[in-house]
């Protein structure tokens, strides 16, 4: 039962993945893009805890938390960037 | 119990599925820029804390050891998502709004993504020095 519930949410997120891709490329506004982009980091996210249950490794989970981590900063550096013009004042 | 342990991860799995195929839906469906910025939160809160306790359970229940580092994750998921919410509905606010089109603050200054009075943190060090003309 698991492995089709893998299977299911593998498919929903690669859908979801390909959506947030989609918002990348066409996009009414810059804030729109850097929030897609903010968007498939936590898709990644998702998509590596997947494979980690689906492989039954934890050797995942450190990619899983690096995702996390630069896909936060980059997306407070890009917002940052948009308000300011610069990003360390 | 390895049955109930077994419909527990997948109906975690299949919520998150869910949350997380609606929140990047309604990121490419939703009208305006301030109402997309609402749904990929769901994502976030909801679709990766729900396999992140599916990995949790599925790995202290299968493979027999209890693994941290998905609350280590999830924690710091919960912790920075409101973060960059906040920053990018100010960076929708300096691109798209005037100020007169802003609702009130009922503080008696602007909103301080537009502001350009001393705010709260300023004690104006910059006007003291340009007054005593150094």
């Amino acid at each position: 039962m698991i492995e089709y519930a893998i299977l299911f949410a593998f498919a929903c997120y690669g859908v979801a993945l390909l959506f947030s891709l989609y918002r990348v490329v066409i996009a009414p506004g810059v804030p729109d893009r850097i929030l897609a982009l903010d968007t498939m980091t936590i898709n990644m996210i998702a998509l590596l805890t997947l494979f980690g249950i689906n492989q039954g490794s934890e050797m995942y989970f450190e990619a899983a938390l690096l995702f996390a981590m630069v896909g936060f900063v980059s997306t407070v550096a890009y917002a940052k960037f948009i308000l300011r013009g610069d990003i360390i004042e | 119990m390895d049955l109930f342990f077994e419909i527990l991860v997948s109906a975690l799995l299949v919520i998150s599925g869910i949350f997380g195929f609606v929140g990047s839906f309604g990121l490419v469906k939703l009208p305006e820029p301030m109402t997309r910025l609402h749904a990929p939160t769901k994502a976030t809160t909801l679709g990766v804390g729900s396999v992140l306790i599916a990995s949790m359970v599925y790995f202290a229940w299968f493979a027999g050891e209890v693994s941290w580092h998905e609350l280590m994750i999830a924690l710091f998921l919960f912790l920075t998502a409101p973060v960059t919410g906040l920053m990018i509905a100010k960076a929708n606010i300096h691109l798209q709004w005037r100020r007169e089109e802003l609702p009130p603050t009922g503080t008696g200054t602007a909103w301080s993504t537009q502001s350009d009075r001393p705010s709260i943190m300023d004690d104006g060090a910059d006007s003291r020095l340009v007054s005593e003309g150094d």
